[in-house]
């Protein structure tokens, strides 16, 4: 056990660190550009000197890094203050399907620009019937010719306005048990026939959509696995989805609830010296650190050859919740004034009101609290499934309640 | 980076499962219950044979000097097994104490003696309800003796010698004393866990040498308890992750309306919970291990942070453990106490979640203090 950095990890460090130092964006570049444009400059950036996507391969656009060395980046990178986000999705969980789905021919042509940035990419799966329930989805898709057509409705999808590909899980045999009938592509979003609304969402803001699909038309050669594996394929999808999102160490953490707690006072002495406010941070600090070496303990097993597993789970569930209930705790510290969310003139510019607003979304949004405890409880302790009343059922005899 | 044990950690781990489980079965852990017996003392003889409570003891003084990484694997399948045995007072508290402030006499004397298991010591600190500090000790000592009543001490009324904190008008306010328990009077304090024996230690003008110099004893004592939590809360991650095993086996083959409980996501969610609160305390005790093993300058932080967090997911595998019995679970016939009893005890035993909850954000207070300068 060995927490240092290897001479050769120590010199890989060195050199990120003298490149960002050197590289990353002044806020004066990124000054008056949008959030898009921003993410494009930084990625293109370090796409040129071969520090975007380091992990992949270097035929896809990227440096060939190993699993220890993306956490340096990662480390390093943090350190700045980059842009980012707007391609979470299409880095992280459609490259890796494409990279263990798509042919050779694909995956030269797509992977590199979304190494570079230049594709924004985005995940069409959730249904308004099929969400938790993900196989229960009935977006359709019927043969004709080379070409598949597509009818239906997908919803929750971020960013859909501004992809330029998506990838899609439909159904394309509606005859056969649910599971079993699913077949996966990715298509062109400017393809004719799709339709785009945002949904205004509590926090205000309006990243999701849904999207309407009326005959657009998907060629063959852009499905990933055979018709009928769709099920199998989401599954790379999903569980790269959760260590993308699980990783996220956005929103309230410790520091900022500790910060605060030495700024506000409770009964005229600073809150920090109050042992409920003490216990509750150290609690917090406890399972926010628990998930960073629990994180490094998945790393270690990955550089020794492992494939993640469902145990990757317990980052979002965690995370989210203790995001929550940390951004309410901060609003309780500050009293009467922790209703205000003006930026004017909320502390922190309101991010702790702001976080509160956004934070029942992260609870939801790739899996469910609920849907990882049932993860947790059936794939990794290995209890036995519910009972599922549509098994076994063609898919267009199940009960759908409307 | 590396975050894992070694092979030959790991092959030690599976020795001392498999060790354990022949010789400290449940039925061992039931007889100490019920029984009169203090501890297993046919066990502790085989755990000393194996060199376990030599292991981070020099070979100079008798030991086999392997890493506290070792100790840490060995703690764990010790909480597994809920052994009732005086190994945490022994090894991780007198023994560390005597290592950490010892004079060479103090070590030649007694660390192979408790490396060898011949001789058992604890650690006296409390004397009441509430936290002990060093106004509050009314231990206190001539210069040649000690007087004073500590109670509960655990294994007190077994050990041979015990580490004592008593209060000190120099320094830091508190000394630490080396007491040959031989003529010190003690009786049997029952506590809720009956597998590990406590003891009402009363020293009246009781021999006693100073271990360490007067007037840093509360230092010493935060700075070994400090490395002693990382080793309690392994043992406590080790009882976590065996209570939790039980409620899964049970919930499996308990039936209910026509199918297993563990079916049901009241049963799944419960025990999902108690997988996650213990694979973060575990990784929390990885590093608190790493912390103890190269005595890192955050150990303290790393320290209270393991003990908080597996405090927590003991505590609640074993309540929960219970609840997946159902009434079965309430019922002395069933093993559901052996953990409900411990993690209480190893909550107590060296402070509670709210002290080292204290302790954990003292630490990065001080820490921050120390970036600033």
């Amino acid at each position: 056990m060995d927490f240092n950095d290897s001479a050769a990890e120590a010199a890989f460090r060195e050199e990120a660190r003298s490149w960002l130092e050197a590289n990353a964006p002044s806020h004066d570049e990124l000054d008056g550009l949008d959030d898009i444009a921003a993410a494009k400059l930084w990625q293109k950036r370090k796409y040129d000197a071969g520090w975007a996507c380091i992990r992949w391969p270097e035929e896809y656009g990227g440096r060939g890094a190993s699993a220890i060395e993306q956490v340096i980046w990662n480390q390093e990178e943090g350190k700045f203050a980059t842009p980012g986000g707007v391609f979470a999705i299409g880095q992280g969980m459609a490259a890796p399907t494409l990279m263990a789905w798509a042919s050779e021919e694909h995956k030269r042509k797509h992977l590199p620009p979304l190494a570079s940035g230049e594709h924004i990419w985005c995940q069409l799966f959730s249904e308004p019937a099929g969400g938790s329930d993900l196989a229960a989805l009935r977006t359709r898709a019927e043969k004709d010719g080379d070409e598949w057509v597509i009818n239906g409705q997908k919803i929750w999808t971020s960013g859909a306005h501004y992809s330029d590909y998506g990838i899609i899980v439909l159904r394309t045999d509606p005859t056969v048990p649910k599971h079993k009938g699913l077949s996966y592509f990715f298509l062109d979003m400017k393809s004719p026939g799709i339709e785009i609304r945002p949904i205004k969402q509590i926090s205000g803001g309006a990243n999701f959509n849904e999207v309407y699909f009326t005959d657009v038309r998907v060629p063959d050669n852009q499905r990933l696995g055979a018709v009928g594996q769709g099920w199998q394929v989401a599954l790379t999808t999903l569980m790269n989805e959760r260590m993308a999102i699980g990783g996220g160490g956005g929103g309230v953490g410790f520091r900022q609830v500790f910060d605060l707690a030495h700024t506000v006072e409770i009964d005229g002495a600073p809150a920090i010296e109050d042992k409920n406010v003490r216990a509750k941070l150290a609690t917090w600090y406890a399972q926010e650190t628990g998930l960073k070496y629990t994180g490094y303990r998945a790393l270690t097993a990955l550089s020794k050859g492992a494939t993640p597993g469902p145990e990757n789970s317990i980052g979002k569930l965690v995370a989210a919740s203790k995001t929550q209930d940390m951004a309410s705790f901060a609003m309780d510290l500050l009293e009467l004034s922790g209703a205000i969310s003006d930026p004017d003139y909320a502390v922190a510019h309101g991010a702790f009101q702001a976080t509160f607003m956004g934070a029942p979304g992260g609870r939801i949004a790739g899996g469910s609290d609920e849907i990882m405890l049932n993860i947790l409880a059936e794939r990794v302790l290995g209890l036995p499934q519910d009972v599922r009343v549509d098994k076994g059922i063609p898919f267009n005899e199940v009960p759908t309640g409307r | 980076m590396n975050f894992e044990f070694s092979d030959e950690q790991n092959l030690l781990r599976e020795q001392a499962l498999g060790f354990l489980q022949d010789n400290c079965p449940p039925a061992a852990v039931r007889a100490i219950l019920d029984g009169d017996a203090a501890y297993d003392e046919a066990l502790w003889r085989k755990i000393a044979e194996l060199g376990w409570t030599a292991t981070v003891v020099p070979e100079r003084y008798g030991g086999i000097g392997l890493s506290y990484l070792e100790l840490c694997v060995i703690a764990e399948e010790l909480g597994r097994a809920v052994a009732p045995v005086p190994f945490s007072s022994s090894v991780y508290l007198a023994g560390e104490a005597i290592l950490m402030a010892g004079s060479e006499a103090q070590k030649e004397k007694w660390l192979p003696k408790l490396a060898a298991g011949e001789a058992i010591g604890t650690f006296a600190l409390g004397e009441g309800p509430g936290q002990p500090t060093p106004t509050n000790l009314a231990t206190a000592s001539n210069g040649e003796s000690i007087s004073g009543v500590k109670m509960p001490v655990a294994d007190g009324d077994v050990a041979d010698l015990a580490v004592v904190v008593a209060q000190a008008d120099t320094g830091d306010g508190a000394s630490l004393f080396l007491a040959d328990l031989g003529g010190v009077a003690r009786e049997p304090v029952r506590t809720l866990d009956p597998t590990r024996s406590h003891a009402r230690l009363a020293f009246d003008s009781a021999a006693a040498e100073p271990l360490g110099a007067p007037g840093e004893g509360w230092a010493l004592t935060q700075r070994l308890l400090n490395r002693a939590a990382v080793l309690f809360a392994w043992e406590q991650v080790g009882g976590a992750a065996a209570a939790l095993e039980m409620a899964k086996e049970y919930a499996m083959q308990r039936y209910a309306f026509g199918r297993p409980i563990a079916s049901y996501q009241a049963i799944k969610h419960k025990l999902a919970h108690a997988y996650v609160k213990n694979t973060l305390a575990r990784a929390n005790c990885y590093y608190g291990a790493w912390a103890l093993n190269t005595d890192a300058a955050d150990l303290a932080a790393a320290a209270a942070t393991a003990r908080v967090s597996a405090t927590q997911a003991y505590y609640y595998a074993s309540k929960e453990n219970i609840q997946t019995h159902g009434g079965m679970g309430f019922t002395w016939e069933f093993d559901c106490q052996f953990h409900y009893r411990r993690s209480k005890l190893l909550s107590v035993n060296i402070g509670s979640e709210a002290t080292w909850q204290d302790r954990l954000i003292s630490a990065i207070e001080q820490s921050n203090a120390a970036a600033r300068q």
